[in-house]
């Protein structure tokens, strides 16, 4: 062949057909793989918010275990007024659905809470209603996220479930395990803020504060303050939800 | 050169010829990527805190070098010298994005498993290494064993520093799809009464060094030819 491959003019058109190949390879399987993604994300979040109010299911079983157990979906603003309400089955592709609301994206966007809906999943277990918070922050290498579930009291901890995309293995990373969330169990919030506390190796620990994880000091701060930013929004939600409560027992 | 080749073709060679079988065994011991030519050691200190890691990334690594090689070997007459490098790193990404992407659709609880380390096989200089001292220079087949065998002599030192990392560190092992399973009696720990407690500096990367370091020493005391001046 008499073709010079290292002519500039080659090297050029070499560049330029290399870049389209890849591009289109590229976005042509990331697209046709997005419908079947989006549905495990959306799956995973529900084993995951299950997870929160001591549920196990399975990703094939979460679709219709979600709606047994999640009476209802809300969206409250940084005010704490509720915005938008769904239940029953969920559309993934109903903007208005709570359970759309990507907290993980929003946090990344570093939007202020005044431009930000945050949802709610109101469970019913055992006749007792649970709340559960979706948090999200960042830990030493990468976001982390999870979900704290209170109990009808808006206080008691009832569970909590964490997640991490990067965080150091053996480390920081142990905040997804199950003796990691445990200790959250039947833990208070404080009225005020720092509502709740993860505590440095050594120091004591109460009702309102649980031991972080040896050599994932870092992403132990990070659970702490996701919790805390978080929480600070859903108090008013709560607060207002106390006082309409309290008014309809004086009436 | 070109007598080398014209020796080949008329004669199909045969699959595990000896050539093939040098091609898939040196890379296992007197040509290993990481103890012997130090390449990888990045990824090779970061996955291996425990044993399944170390066994998803060696599959993963496997399935990126494979592709890389039999892809580079296969363009080895149409790649610009002067981007080659750039053009390995094109490939390289790709194949590992894809991967990323599929395990993401059709694998999701192993895509979370892999998480970073998908990333990471992109770095991995053992498969750039192949790329440009082998694939360039080689026939797709060839380039498969060569694939093969450099993507085993990682897996093995990678298991092999995990199982010790894992086994010292955490008092267990973990396997994909069977979770991590703790051998050690709860009762012998310290926290719980006992007397027996998880070396914590098994876990941190330091030692992962110092555990290549031993398989490095072990080999090079076997084999005097692979002591430098």
């Amino acid at each position: 062949m008499a073709m010079n491959k290292n002519a500039t003019g080659y090297t050029f058109l070499f560049s330029i057909v290399m870049v389209l190949i890849v591009g289109i390879a590229l976005a042509f399987t990331s697209l046709s793989l997005k419908p079947l993604q989006k549905k495990n994300e959306a799956d995973k979040q529900m084993v995951d918010i299950l997870g929160a109010v001591g549920i196990t299911t399975t990703r094939e079983n979460a679709k219709n275990d979600f709606p047994t157990f999640v009476k209802q979906r809300l969206s409250i603003d940084h005010k704490g007024n509720v915005l938008n309400s769904a239940s029953g089955t969920v559309d993934s592709n109903d903007a208005s659905d709570p359970f759309n609301l990507n907290v993980k994206k929003d946090y990344r966007s570093k939007k202020p809470a005044s431009e930000l809906n945050f949802p709610l999943y109101i469970c019913e277990k055992e006749g007792e209603s649970i709340y559960v918070i979706p948090v999200a922050g960042s830990g030493l290498w990468g976001p982390i996220w999870g979900f704290v579930a209170l109990k009808s009291d808006m206080n008691t901890i009832y569970g909590a479930k964490f997640d991490h995309k990067t965080e150091t293995p053996g480390l920081g990373a142990e905040i997804k395990d199950k003796f990691f969330s445990d200790k959250f169990q039947g833990k208070q919030l404080r009225d005020s803020a720092p509502y709740f506390t993860i505590e440095k190796g050594g120091r004591e620990t109460d009702i309102h504060s649980v031991d972080g994880i040896t050599g994932g000091t870092i992403t132990s701060v990070g659970v702490g303050e996701m919790m805390n930013r978080t929480l600070s929004i859903y108090q008013l939600y709560f607060n207002s939800v106390m006082n309409s409560q309290a008014n309809n027992n004086e009436y | 050169m070109s007598t080398e080749n014209t020796a080949i073709t008329p004669k199909r060679e045969s699959l595990f010829s000896k050539k093939n079988r040098k091609l898939l065994k040196d890379p296992l011991g007197d040509s290993n990527p990481i103890t012997i030519q130090v390449l990888g050691i990045c990824s090779a200190l970061a996955i291996t805190v425990q044993l399944q890691q170390a066994v998803i990334m060696s599959l993963s690594v496997l399935f990126v070098m494979i592709g890389g090689n039999v892809i580079v070997s296969l363009l080895r007459n149409l790649i610009p010298d002067r981007i080659r490098i750039i053009v390995q790193l094109v490939i390289i990404a790709s194949l590992v994005i894809i991967v990323d992407e599929v395990l993401k659709a059709y694998q999701p609880d192993i895509s979370e498993k892999l998480s970073v380390f998908v990333g990471l096989i992109i770095t991995n200089c053992i498969i750039m290494g192949r790329l440009e001292a082998f694939a360039l220079a080689n026939k797709p087949g060839p380039s498969v064993f060569d694939a093969i065998g450099n993507a085993m002599g990682y897996a093995w030192v990678l298991l092999a520093v995990s199982i010790v990392r894992e086994i010292f560190g955490s008092g267990a092992i973990s396997l994909p799809g069977m979770g991590q399973v703790k051998f050690l009696p709860q009762d012998w720990f310290l926290s719980s009464g006992g007397f027996y407690e998880n070396n914590n500096l098994m876990i941190l990367p330091p030692m992962a060094l110092v555990v290549v370091g031993i398989i490095i020493w072990i080999q090079r005391s076997r084999n005097e030819a692979l002591i430098e001046d």
